[in-house]
């Protein structure tokens, strides 16, 4: 169970204009922005949940799922995640979640994968039996085969996000946030990831948190939509009330829709 | 413990497999310790009076300085560590169940180590086999082997616990510069020259400084130079920066995890 209550976070950004001369003047005084990443954030997901959180890009996603994740601390407001406040007690929070940074990476770069595998094991704690059983299914449905055996800096994008995906689901998190995993991936492997999700969620009950602009994923993974924009949270709903809506529209239009009548 | 023993591991693994920079830096350590103690030598025919250790003290300092350059140096601590706040994959660091302080810590000695290990070797083989002036001794005696055994270890975590504020400053600076952090620690440390050869105000200072508990104290109390009491002192002072530098840094660390930003989205 998921909890926000009226969680705002700012950032100070520097910001000035292109050129000589107002670089110059940076350097004598700087002007800061402040930029509110989210304000007044609410919303409950429920356990076994699987919800697509939507909205344009800069919009508050990422920082979202952030704080939920106890990377960063909001200004204010509450939020417990299995009762828990992720960033106070941070350790014993995420030993149970699961995290992909579609963007980032999490493995070792200059080792074999297996090898990244093994330290979270380690990391994690995960006892053998489990470790193995995981890593049998994971490599089956992703199929990891060979990619593990290869360091991480020589594979492919969509190679190296399905390894990426793996290595966050080892330790049987009870809750998954995915922050755009389907970057890269070519369309075998974005079903099979999307099977796979499916699969964890049905089997062992895992919450899912999504975020992506691929509506196909959205529509694959996800009954509840959480429209989020300029850091407030417009719309929550199901995405078949969203469907019936919109009409004849495909879902990637309806979505377009909402940006432009939210104006964000 | 288990998670931070597989970091160590993977590092010193990690550590290993660069021979040809082993080999590299080796010959560097042979030029720069013979280098070192010919020019030091000069001096020294030069006027042993005004010479301010003893000549056999001097050359062991140098050779061990040189056996556990990787050990003692402030540099090349944890560059994955300012890297990864640089970058901002440090959101997928706080995203593990472990403590960062504590796993730069493991990777930032492992690291040490396994340079340490490939060669320190080969250096102190052929110091000791080196002929008279030239030659590294064993500690005059059992007492200073005993301190110099504790000494060690403890410089290690000074420098160690001293490298963990740099890191945690880039939290704050966001640059992957940290020129002064290092280049004053290693001056200060006796990295360039050693503690008694500077002028005598400013050497009872920085006698007293963080970077003395470095290289400065475990060097001399084998060589013999810090003697007796004078050896307990120094291993109480190393203590003291050691226990200062590991609060200070769990402080700064937890002060900046709250205000910690992913760059980069």
């Amino acid at each position: 169970m998921i909890v926000l209550e009226n969680i705002n976070k700012t950032f100070r950004v520097a910001k000035r204009q292109a050129g000589f001369g107002r670089a110059v003047k940076a350097l004598f005084s700087r002007e800061y922005e402040l930029v509110h990443a989210l304000s007044d954030v609410n919303f409950k997901i429920h356990d076994g949940e699987m919800v697509g959180y939507i909205g344009p890009n800069g919009a508050g996603k990422s920082t979202t799922i952030k704080i939920m994740c106890g990377i960063l601390t909001p200004d204010s407001g509450s939020c417990e995640v299995d009762g828990r406040v992720p960033w106070k007690e941070r350790v014993a929070h995420v030993r149970e979640i699961g995290v992909v940074f579609g963007q980032r990476s999490q493995l070792w770069w200059d080792v074999p994968v297996i090898d990244s595998f093994e330290l979270i094991r380690d990391i994690y704690k995960v006892d053998q039996k489990r470790y193995k059983n995981n890593l049998d299914e994971l490599t089956e449905l992703l199929d990891l085969g060979e990619i593990v055996k290869t360091p991480a800096r020589s594979l492919s994008l969509g190679q190296r996000m399905r390894c990426e995906i793996a290595a966050s689901l080892l330790h049987s998190p009870r809750t998954l946030f995915l922050d755009e995993p389907t970057i890269g991936l070519d369309a075998v492997s974005k079903i099979a990831v999307r099977q796979f999700i499916r699969k964890q969620n049905a089997e062992h009950g895992t919450t899912v948190i999504l975020t992506t602009h691929d509506m196909q994923d959205i529509e694959a993974l996800t009954e509840r939509i959480l429209l989020i924009g300029k850091g407030q949270i417009l719309l929550d709903g199901s995405l078949d009330e969203l469907k019936r809506r919109g009409g004849e529209q495909k879902i990637e239009e309806i979505v377009a829709a909402l940006y432009k009548e939210y104006q964000i | 413990m288990k998670e931070y023993f597989a970091l160590f591991r993977i590092r010193f693994i990690n550590g290993l497999q660069y021979r040809a920079a082993a080999l590299a830096g080796l010959a560097t350590q042979f030029a720069w310790g013979f280098m070192e103690i010919l020019a030091f030598g000069a001096f020294y025919r030069a006027n042993p009076a005004a010479f301010p250790m003893e000549f056999s003290h001097f050359v062991s300092y140098i050779w061990i300085q040189q056996a556990f350059l990787h050990l003692f140096g402030p540099y090349g601590g944890n560059p994955d560590a300012v890297e990864s706040i640089v970058s901002g994959n440090i959101a997928y660091d706080l995203a593990r169940p472990m403590s960062i302080y504590n796993r730069w810590f493991a990777e930032n000695i492992a690291g040490r180590i396994a340079r340490t290990a490939l060669r320190c070797l080969p250096v102190l083989v052929v110091a000791f086999l080196l002929p008279a002036p030239f030659k590294m001794t064993l500690p005059p005696s059992l007492f200073q082997l005993a301190m110099s055994a504790i000494s060690i270890p403890l410089g290690l975590l000074v420098v160690v616990s001293y490298c963990q504020l740099d890191n945690i400053s880039t939290f704050y600076t966001m640059s992957r510069q940290n020129a002064i952090f290092v280049v004053a620690a290693d001056f200060f440390a006796g990295g360039y020259i050693p503690l008694p050869f500077f002028p005598e105000p400013l050497r009872k200072i920085v006698e007293l400084t963080p970077f003395a508990a470095m290289q400065n104290m475990p060097l001399r109390i084998y060589s013999g130079d810090i003697a007796g009491m004078d050896a307990v002192k120094a291993v109480a002072l190393q203590v003291f920066w050691c226990a200062t530098m590991l609060l200070a840094g769990k402080l700064l660390m937890r002060h900046s995890l709250k205000r910690v930003v992913a760059q980069g989205g």
